[in-house]
């Protein structure tokens, strides 16, 4: 395996492609080149690192150095000065007059105060590299859960775990897993709600973005406690870059034997398929996502029957948010204690937040439950442009409240 | 997006055999409707009548239901696209960071209309829904480029790009 004394990696999420980050990674590339350190020298194009308002981003390693709204005239600089002599270009560091520049991107004011489990491997991982994901302990979750667990343990970890569903309803997923475990029948599916709807948020595209194979992984543990041999992924059409990564995850997995027939070698087989929204709100409602999955108008029927009874094709069916998934590989993995001891009493884990709007630091931040919003405010996200006061904040979907001043204190858990 | 937007569309060629291997590719799927839907679109730029009765006869699903499905979903359009197809988002995010006078700029400039399309075929102008990049806000993307931070004196110079 060739060896490199460097890595650059550049942030290729949405926001920082959009600020040209692509253009970057080619004028990298060809920089490193024109130095002859090509093969010393790794860039790799990661996943949303988070920090969105000061995008594009770039992280070289070892050091953790963090450039920020990177030009692609800046590029020739950061590969003379650092990566050739090994002199940090301070300038380019956050706030452009760092006084230590040792401090590294993880210590920063942003991501200190983060737990990063379902954006974990965002922003640090190539996305559309299947091994890169298995060296961070990419499938060793369903190893073990295909080798040496039933069905009825996986969905008691997922159970004493406390995790709910991270899409808005807050639904206790090993409960939900268990209803549909429990029906009878010739076929199940297993599905992912990736039709995030939400104004101004983006939690859902950045996993698929930065991490897509945590949730194909996911998905076949599903599939495996409750029984089922298929699996749909429906993602809003209006992110292409999600759909493109979680393609080229789902085939290099299908490659390497991680889904399709008999998998570890055992009686388990599962297959995964994407199906594209085509801009219906709607579709992201449960019911309706699955009428458009069938390939109809997406409309919703009403419940009862509930999806883990009667779902897509009128067969047991459970449909988990993108979130709700990325945690669920770790949860196998560290347990149920583990996940448990992070968070509230009844909100157990953590949280992706997209913050934006008027405060210094727009872009995703994953935080424990309980954290306040003075908290994600002030110390994560850097306060408000200009020190001006905070007057309101809208959390979650538009149906929710906007908090006013004194909600400072409040405490983002999953309880309303 | 195919390059082949605002064109007529009389007389058999490649198109309507792209069509067909796309019926055939999906004949077994269940729910292709959508996603054949999807494709066609790509091949044609739109989704006039001739094709959506190509599309229920390969699929074997009443003409009723592939125009409902059709006009139910934003995506999906009756009417040919321009060259460059504009979209702005309206979401939440942008709208209230002023998408609405970038929306108005747009217009004024091309002289069309949300949905239309204007005579040269080159250029298409839709308000669409969250694109997620909300960090960005206010945001318009032209075919696959993204242009974020904008303001309506920023328009001009962007249409420009696209006009050789």
């Amino acid at each position: 395996m060739q060896l490199y004394r460097a890595h650059v990696l550049v942030c290729g999420g949405t926001g920082c492609t959009s600020s040209n980050s692509n253009k970057i990674i080619s004028e990298l590339e060809a920089q490193i080149a024109n130095s002859g350190i090509q093969n010393e020298v790794k860039v790799v194009r990661t996943g949303c690192f988070g920090l969105c308002a000061e995008g594009p981003i770039i992280v070289v390693y070892p050091e953790g150095s963090m450039y920020t709204m990177v030009k692609v005239e800046d590029v020739k600089e950061i590969v003379e000065e650092h990566l050739v002599k090994g002199r940090i270009v301070k300038r380019l560091l956050p706030g452009g007059n760092v006084k230590d520049e040792n401090v590294s991107a993880e210590s920063s004011d942003f991501f200190a105060k983060q737990h990063r489990i379902a954006l974990r491997n965002c922003g640090v991982i190539n996305p559309e590299n299947i091994d890169e994901y298995i060296a961070f302990e990419g499938y060793k979750a369903l190893g073990k859960v295909l080798t040496e667990m039933t069905p009825q343990d996986v969905v008691d970890v997922i159970k004493r775990s406390g995790l709910r569903g991270r899409g808005g309803g807050g639904f206790p997923t090993g409960i939900k897993w268990e209803f549909a475990m429990k029906q009878e029948a010739d076929q199940k599916y297993v599905c992912c709600n990736a039709d995030e709807g939400d104004p101004g948020a983006f939690m859902d595209r950045s996993v698929l973005e930065g991490d897509p194979h945590s949730v194909i992984e996911a998905m076949a543990i599903a599939g495996y406690a409750i029984g089922a041999n298929q699996g749909y992924v429906y993602v809003r059409a209006e992110y292409p870059i999600a759909v493109k990564r979680l393609g080229i995850a789902i085939q290099q997995a299908k490659d390497y034997g991680l889904l399709g027939k008999n998998i570890f070698g055992t009686d388990f087989s599962f297959d995964l398929e994407i199906r594209l929204g085509a801009g219906a709100f709607v579709c992201g409602e449960e019911t309706a996502l699955m009428t458009s999955i069938e390939g109809h108008r997406g409309e919703p029927r009403p419940r009862p029957p509930f999806p883990a009874v009667k779902g897509l094709w009128q067969k047991p069916t459970i449909l988990n948010n993108v979130e709700t998934y990325a945690n669920i590989p770790q949860i196998i993995l560290n347990g149920a204690e583990w996940f448990a001891s992070i968070g509230t009493e009844k909100s157990k884990g953590t949280k992706v937040f997209a913050v934006g709007g008027k405060i210094n630091n727009t872009g995703l931040v994953e935080i424990p439950m309980g954290t306040t919003l003075r908290e994600v405010i002030y110390d994560i996200g850097g306060g408000i442009p200009n020190g001006k006061k905070f007057k309101a904040a809208q959390t979650g979907g538009l149906p929710e409240d906007v908090f006013l001043q004194a909600i400072l204190i409040r405490r983002l858990t999953m309880i309303h | 997006m195919s390059a082949n937007g605002c064109c007529c569309c009389s007389g058999v060629d490649s198109r309507d055999q792209k069509l067909q291997e796309i019926i055939e590719k999906y004949k077994n799927t269940r729910g292709a409707l959508v996603p054949v839907l999807h494709e066609a679109q790509e091949v044609y730029g739109y989704l006039p009548l001739e094709v959506q009765k190509k599309i229920a006869e390969g699929l074997n699903v009443p003409l009723a239901e592939v125009y409902g499905v059709v006009t139910f979903y934003t995506q999906f359009s009756l009417n040919p696209k321009g060259k460059y197809k504009i979209q702005v988002c309206m979401g939440t995010a942008c709208y209230v960071k002023g998408s609405g006078a970038i929306l108005e700029k747009l217009k004024e400039k091309l002289e069309i209309d949300v949905g239309g399309c204007t005579g040269d075929g080159k250029f298409s102008l839709e308000a669409c829904r969250c694109i997620g990049a909300c960090g960005l806000a206010p945001v318009i993307t032209i075919n696959d480029d993204v242009y974020g931070r904008l303001v309506p004196d920023d328009i001009e110079g962007i249409l420009e790009k696209y006009k050789e």
